[in-house]
């Protein structure tokens, strides 16, 4: 099997915040019922344990994003993607569910930087409420990016990982090192 | 003559000279100076020209709200027009250029129109080039618009860039004079989280000016202590040079920062737009002074008072040698009094009352000042500066009593609040018999989400006109704000700071000087300096039933361009209010829509430019296709290879040798753009049957089928495969531009309609690369990358699909067909597309595999009688229109559309039709052109019966094809139309089956 690549391709911006590529990632999109007890218990048998309502239970690699109340994003390690969606499948038996490997379809970046300068960076592109308070690690919003659909979450006080739709990484990381200048730090939060 | 005084001006550092340019001459000034003061202080007080009469214009205020004092600033990509001079911050090697004058600011030929203003009378477009009709066009609106303007835009790419931030906060105070820095003091108390901004570059607004004493400090020393203890404080944040310039509905506030405009600097942002969703607004956003309609009210040198003794207190600059003060009120006292320090003439103060007992008023007879009561201005002697004033009876009609020696007049004719944030998300005003203004009715303020008070005023922007009863209410304001955020409500009170309050004289409310001014002197009394609006204006507008002030605006462009009537909105409506006999508070104010101050494009766009003015979507294989010479079409915002031009090939031919590469042998697309949607669940096959016009729930796991969407006008909106991958789940296939619409209509029936139906969708589109192989030699290749299924005939029959292994790559197959080939459509995880699209090249060589794209994709749809979304449909079209009945189930009981489907217009057998169209000489018809009918319409233009949808050369017949939608035309097969072409002869096709080639599809069997 040919070797799987990222939309970024290992690229690497330094502005007064620091984008990464984060590399590849298992992601595994779950629809159902998240109330329901006999899913939840399923999604614990099959080691996940689900995140609360706007939440991130555990980290890139292995966890779950909540991304809607009737969507989590579980997160595995890429190779291990397929399996885990076997895993899950067999776990939900006939409970009504949807579950797809998603892996390929987003591009991830990491970024990191001193004190508040990733809150700063993301401040100038999504409308998100990014006060520490309203928004410290294991939290995880879904928002949008300038003009496109992204999420992100605190991975520490000053690292955030961000997720975007794999068509547009190019831009996603355009508009990142652009707001990351140098010399462009609001010094708000 | 304006100049700089020897000493004094508590914003400027002498010992930090600048120098700047004004109209090409070198100038100096100092570091803190505003353009306008530096300017005054060379001697320089011409400053503009009006937009209509290209009066000489002097500066009028030292803020925001000026009207006059316009400039173009910068050159080249930093160019700017109409950047206000008063509020410009002077820096080393500013450029300067004055506007609206030709030859020069001194010598402007347009100035004739002033001479020509009797002629020039409100609505005097519309009253006098009416006729010949023909020249409003050609000759009165050119010579019109060079005549009128103010700035020129600029001629280069902006140099800078800009930004957005967007934050939340639970209090945002506007303005950063003694009020707001008491009302964030009070909030920040309550413990939340405050943001205060100024649009200043320096705190405390014109209190410092004035003298007020708060606390027993002077207000410039209280707002430094007070600043000091709000900046320790961890939830407080503070930004100066950044306006409020909207507050929109919920607590959404834009504010402009001016990072570097003060010291440019190209590699940082110079704008940044903030976007604030704040729990409490507070404005204190201060008040502005209004001018006092006079003959000659005009001339350079009549200036606002606070204004003067904003120049001479705050950069030691005078604009004159003698001022003579024309007031209703004893706030104009200070300048006065600001002059006699400063050693500078005050040879009257003519006050339009009778008396004047206050504190003030007895200050400045205390330093000598002469007070002349009852007292008004009749006119002005001087052309571009004022000269002598001419006082009269303020009672009386203008009868001269005599002249004054005076080179500039400080006018007050009271303070306005500045309501504007106020109003802009629905607050209303009420009016203040006492101070002749309108205040914030507090009964009535905008509301937030919840429906409660979003907002709170403070200081003088709530009509609390002196120190004391402003602090006051800024206070008030904090305490409410905190508050009304649940804030706030136990502890100890904090105390309001305590300003000294002194007693004014009343003010009198006078809306022209003098009383009785006759038509000669109201024909010259300015109401908009910007806009040349006179007092005589108004009335004309009135006579002639102009009675609402939203059309007395409009006809007589009272409060219009760049300053937006902040001096002359009140003075406008006051006239008009009189001109009608109705209470002003009955005429009301026009409407206050933000921005409050103008802001740049710049700023509103942010980052979205170049580049970044909007996202292009990369398909996993973009950068192959970039390498390979592709010619690139959008489709929403993917960008496609159109087709694929060798060295020396034009695009046409590239297409060509595609479309015979692939009919003959095998060509190869990159159709990752293909929306794909998965929906799965008990209810979803019934779900699916909703939706589209033909059955999927009788599917067969393993086999695919063609389906059509409708919305529920039954209007055709997408098509697209639709394969069935297990019991429950299906795989629809969506158009490229289709897939975000589409997975967002079906969201939304489920979650609003059929709720309690059990169907999950999800939108896999960028899960993975679509690559179609398609030709007679496709099976050959992809058997030559050894596939873990058998692709043959029978396994894998057409409308079918597998999943597999393709040269090593994890795949699904599907057997289906856009160009009427033997064809496969292969999807692949995005990762591994280009790997896959390689080894597809590879293996393809001994067949001669071609990429083809998307031009080439639509002329074998097309050769192939396929419709396509977008060109066969326009939103109007319905299914039936485009003869796919077969695609439309007769045994469904429902599905979106079918009911609309079925009215009488939709089964009209007149309805425009799908056929192909043949020209007789071979041609390529013109895209849209439309075929003539006999007669003409009712709007006597001449009938139509069709139109052309898709039109293409085609290679493999090698003549013109086209589809076109005409009226009956199924049944009318082999009628010839005639198409009549932009130049030349019509051209005439012929009415034909629209599948050209392969009729009975065997190629695509094979």
């Amino acid at each position: 099997m040919p070797e799987s690549v990222t939309p970024l391709d290992g690229a690497v911006c330094s502005g007064f915040v620091t984008i990464n590529d984060a590399g590849l990632a298992g992601m595994i999109l779950l629809r159902a019922d998240l109330d329901d007890t006999d899913v939840v218990s399923a999604l614990k048998g099959a080691g996940i344990e689900p995140p609360g309502t706007g939440e991130l239970a555990g980290e890139l690699g292995n966890g779950a994003l909540w991304m809607s109340p009737d969507e989590l994003m579980i997160l595995c390690a890429h190779d291990e993607a397929e399996a885990t969606v076997a895993t899950l499948k067999e776990a939900l038996g006939g409970l009504h569910a949807l579950v797809a490997n998603v892996s390929d379809a987003r591009a991830v970046f990491r970024l990191s930087g001193e004190g508040p300068a990733v809150r700063e960076v993301l401040a100038k592109l999504s409308p998100a409420d990014l006060r520490q308070n309203s928004f410290p690690p294991g939290r995880v919003r879904r928002t949008r990016l300038a003009q496109v659909p992204a999420a992100f979450w605190f991975a520490g006080d000053d690292e955030a990982v961000l997720i975007c739709f794999r068509s547009v990484a190019g831009y996603v990381l355009d508009l990142l090192s652009k707001v990351a200048t140098p010399g462009s730090e609001v010094g708000h939060f | 003559m304006s100049r700089r005084l020897p000493k004094g001006g508590r914003l400027i550092d002498r010992s930090r000279p600048l120098g700047f340019s004004f109209n090409g001459k070198e100038m100096r000034g100092y570091s803190g100076d505003t353009l306008a003061s530096a300017l005054l202080g060379r001697g320089q007080v011409l400053m503009g020209r009006s937009f209509k009469y290209h009066r000489p214009r002097g500066v009028v205020t030292s803020g925001p709200e000026e009207p006059n004092a316009l400039v173009g600033l910068g050159r080249d990509g930093s160019f700017e027009p109409n950047v206000r001079a008063t509020t410009t911050e002077l820096f080393e090697g500013l450029e300067a250029r004055s506007q609206n004058h030709w030859p020069s600011l001194e010598h402007d030929v347009g100035a004739i129109n002033s001479v020509l203003s009797r002629f020039l009378p409100s609505g005097f477009y519309y009253k006098t080039f009416l006729w010949p009709r023909a020249f409003w066009k050609h000759v009165y609106e050119p010579a019109i618009r060079l005549s009128a303007g103010l700035g020129k835009p600029p001629k280069r790419r902006d140099a800078d860039h800009y930004e957005h931030f967007n934050i939340t906060t639970d209090i945002l105070v506007i303005g950063g004079g003694i009020s707001g820095i008491a009302a964030a003091s009070a909030a920040a108390k309550t413990g939340v989280d405050v943001l205060l901004v100024e649009q200043a570059s320096t705190w405390g607004g014109r209190a410092p000016v004035d003298g007020v004493r708060i606390d027993g400090l002077s207000a410039e020393e209280w707002a430094g202590t007070t600043l000091k203890s709000l900046q320790s404080m961890p939830n407080v944040r503070m930004r100066s040079r950044t306006t409020g310039v909207g507050v929109h509905d919920h607590g959404y506030v834009l504010l402009h920062e001016r990072l570097n405009d003060h010291a440019p600097d190209h590699s940082v942002p110079r704008h940044r737009l903030w976007k604030v969703r704040a729990g409490q607004v507070v404005a204190a956003t201060g008040a502005i002074e209004r001018p006092l309609s006079f003959s000659g009210n005009d001339r350079p040198g009549c200036m606002l008072a606070s204004a003067v003794r904003d120049y001479v207190v705050n950069y030691g600059v005078t604009p004159g040698e003698r001022t003579v003060i024309l007031t209703n009120n004893d706030d104009a006292y200070r300048t006065g009094l600001a002059l006699r320090e400063a050693g500078l003439g005050v040879p009257a103060i003519l006050d339009t009352r009778q008396e004047a007992t206050g504190p003030l008023a007895k200050a400045a007879r205390d330093a000598g000042l002469t007070v002349r009561f009852g007292c008004g201005i009749a006119g002005i002697v001087g052309r571009d500066r004022v000269e002598r004033v001419q006082v009269c009876s303020q009672d009386g009609d203008g009868e001269v009593i005599d002249e004054i020696q005076a080179d500039c007049v400080a006018m007050s004719g009271g303070w306005s609040p500045a309501v504007h944030l106020w109003c802009h998300a629905g607050g209303k005003l009420s009016w203040n018999d006492e101070q002749a203004h309108f205040v914030p009715d507090r009964a009535r303020p905008p509301t937030g989400a919840n429906g409660v008070t979003m907002m709170q005023v403070a200081g003088t922007a709530n009509g609390a006109m002196h120190a004391g009863a402003a602090l006051e209410s800024a206070h008030a304001a904090g305490v409410s704000a905190g508050q009304a955020l649940g804030m706030g409500r136990s502890g100890k009170p904090d105390r309001a700071p305590e300003g000294e309050d002194e007693v004014h004289h009343p003010m009198e409310p006078v809306w022209l000087v003098p009383a009785r001014a006759p038509y000669s002197r109201r024909a010259k009394s300015w109401l908009d300096f910007q806009n040349d609006v006179k007092v005589s204006d108004i009335e004309l507008a009135a006579r002639e039933g102009y009675e609402s002030v939203e059309h007395a605006k409009r006809y007589t462009t009272l409060g219009m361009a760049t300053d937006q009537g902040k001096l002359s909105n009140i003075n406008g409506l006051a006239i008009l209010s009189r001109e009608l006999g109705a209470p002003i508070e009955e005429v009301g104010t026009t409407t206050f829509r933000p921005p409050y101050v103008p802001v740049t494009m710049g700023a509103i766009a942010g980052e979205a430019r170049g580049e970044l003015f909007q996202p292009v979507r990369k398909t996993p294989i973009h950068e192959w296709h970039d390498a390979n010479g592709a010619h690139w079409e959008p489709v929403g915002h993917w960008r496609r290879p159109y087709a694929y031009p060798m060295q020396d090939e034009s695009v046409h031919e590239a297409v060509k040798r595609e479309v015979q590469a692939t009919r003959s042998g095998v060509g190869l697309l990159d159709a990752s753009t293909l929306g794909k949607l998965v929906v799965k669940g008990p209810d979803a096959g019934r779900f699916l049957d909703m939706l589209y016009t033909n059955m999927m729930s009788t599917l067969k796991p393993g086999k695919c089928r063609y389906g059509l969407m409708c919305s529920e006008n039954g209007f055709l909106v997408d098509d697209g495969v639709v394969a069935r991958l297990d019991d429950d789940t299906w795989l629809c296939h969506t158009t490229s531009g289709g897939a975000d619409r589409i997975h967002a209509s079906m969201e939304e029936w489920l979650q609003t309609e059929w709720w309690n139906w059990k169907a999950y969708v999800a939108n896999v589109t960028e899960q993975f690369a679509q690559i179609g192989v398609a030709g007679p030699r496709s099976r050959d290749v992809l058997n030559a990358l050894g596939p873990t299924t058998d692709l043959g005939k029978e396994a894998l029959p057409f409308m079918a699909w597998t999943d597999g292994a393709l040269g090593n790559v994890p795949v699904r197959i599907f057997r289906i067909s856009f160009s009427g080939e033997l064809s496969f459509e292969i999807a692949a995880p995005s990762g591994q597309g280009q790997a896959l699209w390689n080894r597809l090249l590879e293996a393809g060589k001994p067949f001669g595999i071609t990429p083809y794209g998307t031009e080439a994709l639509h002329v074998m749809r097309a050769e192939k009688g396929f419709i396509m979304i977008g060109d066969e449909t326009d939103g109007t079209v319905i299914p039936q229109d485009l003869g796919l009945h077969w695609a439309i189930s007769k045994g469904k009981d429902d599905f979106l559309g079918k009911r609309a489907q079925e009215r009488e217009h939709m089964a009209d057998p007149l309805r425009w039709r799908l056929v192909g169209l043949e020209t007789l000489d071979g041609s390529v018809l013109p895209d849209g052109a439309y075929a003539a009918d006999k007669g003409v319409n009712a709007n006597g233009q001449r009938r139509t019966q069709g139109r052309v949808t898709s039109t293409y050369y085609s290679p493999t017949l090698d003549r013109g094809i086209a589809m076109g939608l005409v009226e009956r035309g199924p049944d009318r097969m082999g009628e010839i139309l005639e198409f009549p072409a932009i130049d030349g002869e019509p051209v005439r096709a012929r009415i034909v089956s629209p599948v050209f080639h392969d009729p009975d599809g065997e190629r695509q069997n094979a």
